[in-house]
């Protein structure tokens, strides 16, 4: 029993508990705190146990939020997992030089950085030059001319999925299709055999077999949708009016702009504790993928 | 046979359209004349060539400043993630310890870390130990979401080399350090590479820490926060936006191309997303 491992592992413990850990207790304990503008200069905030998660409950409005955020998360996450399918198959039914141009042109969209597209978003949406609605004029819609998308909350709720969706399906198919590509084609060729149709083949065979695959880029794409922030904080801050308010935002606006940290911190929490409930799903998941830990 | 091909190649040129499209536009736009742009039709190809976009982008007020600043940021938050994540990866890969399962775990759970719900604390945090507008603040803050997924995808690299190789250079007199340092660090640097520019884009790309600590110092500021706040900078010339926005992004897809070959073979740790 030799003390090198502990000593080759020790800066990632201390990095983790200073850059982590404290962290993540800091805002469990200013949750159960008075902690407005005053404590943050001064300090000496007094603990006052769950008013603020009382508080935070009660509002009519945290519930609005947590409605919009599911919603959000849903429309999303279908979205991404029934876009990301069809490329995946389209893929694996492509020729060899058309499946690498579509793949090339995944990787393109995934190796664009957020704030890039989340500026070209807004260019593309633009309402006086914006080339979408001069589109859809030309399509016959004369209501979009100069149409202010930004302005509307429907609207801008609209374009953060389109965003997020564009976003988020290169990965997502990139990696259920080289999870296609390792079920044997034998399968599929004797399924054809006995007369199975397309759809058939993929609810009999594929889904079957790569039901861990499909249940780890669900509770990823869960994961990571249900706590995106700079998308919405770039395009809209959570507006117009609350539209495109979802918990890691609202935490945020009233902690910032309201200087709320206690309220802000025991939404954090509330939104934390949401997450661990997916993440032990995808935790499940990944280590009966991970035989050897 | 032929005609089923049809909808099948319609619908792969689709997706490559609808994928390419946004950045295209932002290109094309970039590189387009002002009156151009504000033709009431727009044109699809390039036409005439302009670089005045890109000129008033590079020549907007603490463009060069942001642009190291990111730079300096990413790249010291990665290399001590890499320094930091090679010992403990080695640890994991190469000795058998108590605690090691546990340690795996926690890494494992670090590395899901939703850090958006953690930008209340680091504020206090950092406005309590003075490192608020600090630079340094963010190097740190990057080196602890890069490095969970760098011990990860280490560890695997390593696992890969067989331990034989030292194993014979140990009986053959080295020492472990240089049975390291001649052996495994070789069959290492393309692993290191890969995984030291994954977490490069992931720093480079990050707005959220960035657009919270830095608040006074306005000089301190990194690209992806200039970027967002590109009205402020540029009202609506969308032309200099577009040219600053293909700035941004020349260098995370110059990492990508570097890295085709493994991105494609999907690296499913989901690395880039953090």
């Amino acid at each position: 029993m030799s003390i090198w491992p502990y000593l080759l592992i020790a800066p990632t413990v201390l990095g983790s508990a200073y850059l982590l850990l404290y962290p993540l207790v800091r805002n469990l304990v200013i949750s159960v705190q008075h902690f407005r503008l005053g404590e943050l200069i001064r300090g000496g905030a007094t603990f006052v146990g769950l008013d603020n998660y009382r508080e935070a409950l009660a509002d009519p409005v945290f519930w609005a939020v947590v409605r919009r955020t599911l919603l959000f998360t849903v429309v999303n996450v279908v979205l991404i997992m029934v876009l990301s399918t069809l490329v995946a198959l389209l893929l694996s039914a492509l020729g060899k030089w058309l499946r690498l141009l579509v793949m090339g042109c995944l990787v393109l969209t995934w190796a664009t950085p957020i704030i890039a597209a989340t500026t070209v978003f807004q260019w593309l949406f633009q309402s006086r030059l914006g080339v979408v609605n001069w589109v859809l004029v030309q399509l016959g819609f004369e209501q979009f001319q100069d149409y202010t998308w930004f302005a509307n909350g429907s609207s801008t709720f609209g374009i953060l999925v389109a965003l997020i969706v564009w976003q988020s399906v290169p990965f997502a198919a990139l990696s259920l299709y080289s999870a296609m590509t390792t079920v044997p084609s034998e399968l599929y060729e004797s399924a054809k055999i006995d007369g199975a149709g397309s759809w058939r083949l993929f609810t009999s065979i594929t889904f079957p077999i790569l039901r861990p695959m499909f249940g780890l880029i669900l509770s990823l794409e869960v994961i990571w949708v249900f706590k995106s922030f700079v998308q919405i904080w770039a395009i809209s801050q959570g507006g117009p009016g609350d539209a495109t308010t979802t918990l890691p935002v609202y935490a945020f606006q009233i902690a910032q702009s309201l200087n709320k940290y206690d309220l802000g911190a025991a939404v954090s929490m509330i939104t934390v504790l949401l997450l661990v409930v997916v993440l032990l799903a995808y935790f499940r998941q990944m280590f009966k993928q991970e035989a050897e830990l | 046979m032929k005609w089923r091909r049809i909808p099948l190649t319609a619908s792969a040129l689709l997706v490559c359209v609808v994928a390419v499209f946004p950045v295209y536009w932002m290109v094309l736009t970039a590189f387009k004349p002002t009156k151009d742009i504000q033709a009431p039709t727009p044109t699809f190809w390039p036409t005439t060539v302009s670089f005045d976009h890109f000129a008033t982008a590079v020549r907007a007020s603490g463009f060069w400043l942001f642009w190291r600043n990111s730079l300096v940021v990413s790249l010291g938050g990665v290399l001590l993630a890499l320094a930091v994540a090679l010992l403990a990866a080695f640890a994991v890969a190469r000795m058998r310890w108590k605690g090691r399962r546990a340690f795996i775990l926690m890494v494992f759970v670090a590395q899901m870390t939703p850090w958006e719900a953690l930008l209340i604390p680091m504020y206090v945090i950092a406005r309590d130990t003075d490192m608020l507008d600090k630079l340094s603040m963010l190097t740190l803050i990057y080196f602890m979401i890069t490095l969970p997924f760098t011990i990860v995808t280490l560890r695997g690299f390593l696992g890969a080399i067989p331990v034989d190789l030292e194993e014979a250079a140990l009986v053959d007199g080295c020492t472990r350090f240089q049975a390291f340092r001649r052996i495994v660090f070789p069959l290492l640097a393309p692993g290191l590479m890969s995984t030291s520019l994954f977490g490069f884009i992931t720093a480079w790309n990050e707005f959220a820490f960035a657009n919270l600590l830095i608040i006074k110092n306005r000089d301190d500021r990194t690209l992806p926060v200039w970027l967002s706040s590109f009205s402020n900078t540029f009202g609506t010339d969308w032309g200099a936006t577009m040219a600053a926005s293909t700035l941004f992004m020349v260098p995370v897809l110059l990492v990508f191309l570097a890295l085709q070959g493994r991105v494609t073979s999907g690296i499913t740790a989901g690395a880039v997303k953090g």
